[in-house]
């Protein structure tokens, strides 16, 4: 019978959550690496016991941890990640101009193919990559060298490179995601990049047309449709479907369309989710109540799916990397929160349970479907 | 022999319990003991300093004999009853956050 294994990086360390098939029954393993801020735990789809975490710590700087057991056991791997060459300057808060400096990785993306083969997110906001495992790591160094570097600028968070989404079907082509740079895309493996933000639009940009300085939050694609995009940004939801080219806004009908998390149904490419959060200064749900929405459409339309979440005095938040699916026919989705629960849902939404309920603050969840 | 104590974090990260004890060759300075901690437990490289300028982590201190040596030469010379083993080098997390 096949089953899921849950990732969950936390402020204070990671957890592996393994069920069957059904979904039903638990077990909770962790915390791995206690203490340490996990930002992200990744599998290989190529190796589903290969395991990547990030593991980083403001006194102790960057580890990454791999496991060639499926999270049993763990041994740290290369941990330098030095720019290519001159770092350059990016925006500070103050418009003055900052050299880049790396604090920490924030996304693992595996190779789809090659368990050895990973890129890794970090910030300040640049593109590694790392062809054997883990022990060494090299920067695409042109995307943090674009010609529009000097105009990012750090989101709240720092200046990140926290979404990196591989096309299944063009080996050459990947997005990434910058707060608060926006969209980059390649289509040559890394080689070049250019930014494909066109109708995103933010407010406190005085140029409408600005092609650099949106704070994308998320990004999500079903694999069958590489060329559409789901983005939550800072406000608004958009969707492109041409790989990026144009943005159109999706959102207007949820009830707040500020949010961090955005997801695809596994078997249904028009089926989106999103967990929308009051505002940019209230990071927590509308009213006190915990709601997933849901949109069958590709957006615009959206339902409420309310059972099992609290619906009364909830004012966690659910971060950007905080959202999965599986892959099993009844698609489950899972998500954690600031306040340490993971929920899942085992029928597309419609009801939700709390795997665990009193982690650490939830940073990351990545599910794997195991065979 | 040279004694370090790291901080609880590292000796997780290096599967250590205790002091550690490093063989070191020449003058007894902090890159020396540094190097010698990293060529022992590569999985620390980084976590005290940083790996291509090899200066200190800021919120990492370095004490021995009551005395803080965060600001001292990397070169200059460690006390001499750390060189001689009769008190350890302590690697410090300093005390930060809220």
């Amino acid at each position: 019978m096949s089953g899921v294994r849950v990732l969950v990086g936390t402020r204070k360390g990671a957890f592996v959550l393994t069920s069957d098939g059904g979904r039903t029954a638990w077990d909770v393993s962790g915390p791995h690496f206690p203490g340490w801020e996990i930002y992200h735990v990744a599998g290989s789809a190529a190796d589903p016991t290969r395991l990547y975490a990030s593991q980083s710590s403001g006194w102790f700087g960057q580890v990454i941890q791999r496991s060639d057991d499926g999270g049993q056991t763990w041994a740290p791997v290369g941990n330098q990640f030095v720019y290519d060459g001159a770092a350059g300057t990016h925006q500070w808060y103050d418009g003055t101009q900052r050299p880049w400096e790396f604090t920490r990785v924030w996304h693992l993306e595996p190779s789809r193919t090659d368990p050895d083969t990973i890129y890794a997110g970090v910030q300040d906001a640049a593109l590694f990559k790392t062809t054997d495992g883990g022990s060494t790591w090299h920067e695409l160094e042109s995307l943090r060298q674009h010609k529009t570097g000097p105009d990012w600028q750090p989101g709240a968070g720092g200046m990140c490179l926290h979404t990196i989404v591989l096309d299944p079907t063009r080996e050459q082509r990947m997005f990434a995601a910058i707060s608060a740079a926006g969209v980059f895309r390649t289509d040559d493996a890394g080689a070049t990049w250019r930014p494909v933000n066109k109708g995103l639009h933010s407010e406190g940009i005085p140029d409408g047309d600005s092609e650099v300085g949106h704070c994308v939050h998320s990004l999500a694609m079903h694999p069958t449709r590489p060329e559409t995009l789901f983005m939550q940004k800072h406000w608004d939801v958009m969707r492109t479907d041409d790989a990026g080219e144009s943005w159109q806004d999706v959102g207007d009908n949820l009830p707040t369309d500020f949010g961090f998390v955005i997801d695809v149904h596994a078997h249904e490419p028009e089926t989106i989710y999103v967990v929308p959060i009051k505002s940019d200064s209230q990071h927590f749900p509308l009213d006190g109540q915990l709601r997933v929405y849901r949109s069958r459409t590709g957006g615009n339309d959206w339902e409420p799916l309310t059972k099992g979440l609290p619906q009364r005095d909830c004012y966690v938040n659910v971060l950007r990397d905080a959202m999965a699916v599986d892959c099993l026919d009844d698609c489950g989705i899972y998500f954690g929160t600031t306040g340490g629960q993971v929920y899942a849902s085992t029928d597309a939404g419609d009801n939700w349970s709390p795997i665990v309920r009193d982690l650490p603050a939830v940073l990351s969840v990545e599910v794997q479907t195991l065979p | 022999m040279i004694r370090v104590v790291l901080p609880a974090h590292l000796r997780a990260l290096a599967r250590v319990e205790g002091e550690v004890q490093l063989d070191v060759e020449g003058p007894v300075t902090q890159r020396a003991v540094l190097d010698a901690l990293e060529a022992t437990y590569p999985m620390l490289c980084g976590t005290v300093r940083n790996q291509v300028t090899q200066q200190r982590r800021p919120f990492v201190r370095f004490f021995a004999c009551e005395e803080d040596l965060s600001h001292a030469a990397p070169d200059a010379a460690l006390p001499d009853a750390v060189a001689l083993g009769a008190e350890p080098l302590l690697i410090i997390g300093a005390m930060a956050g809220g």
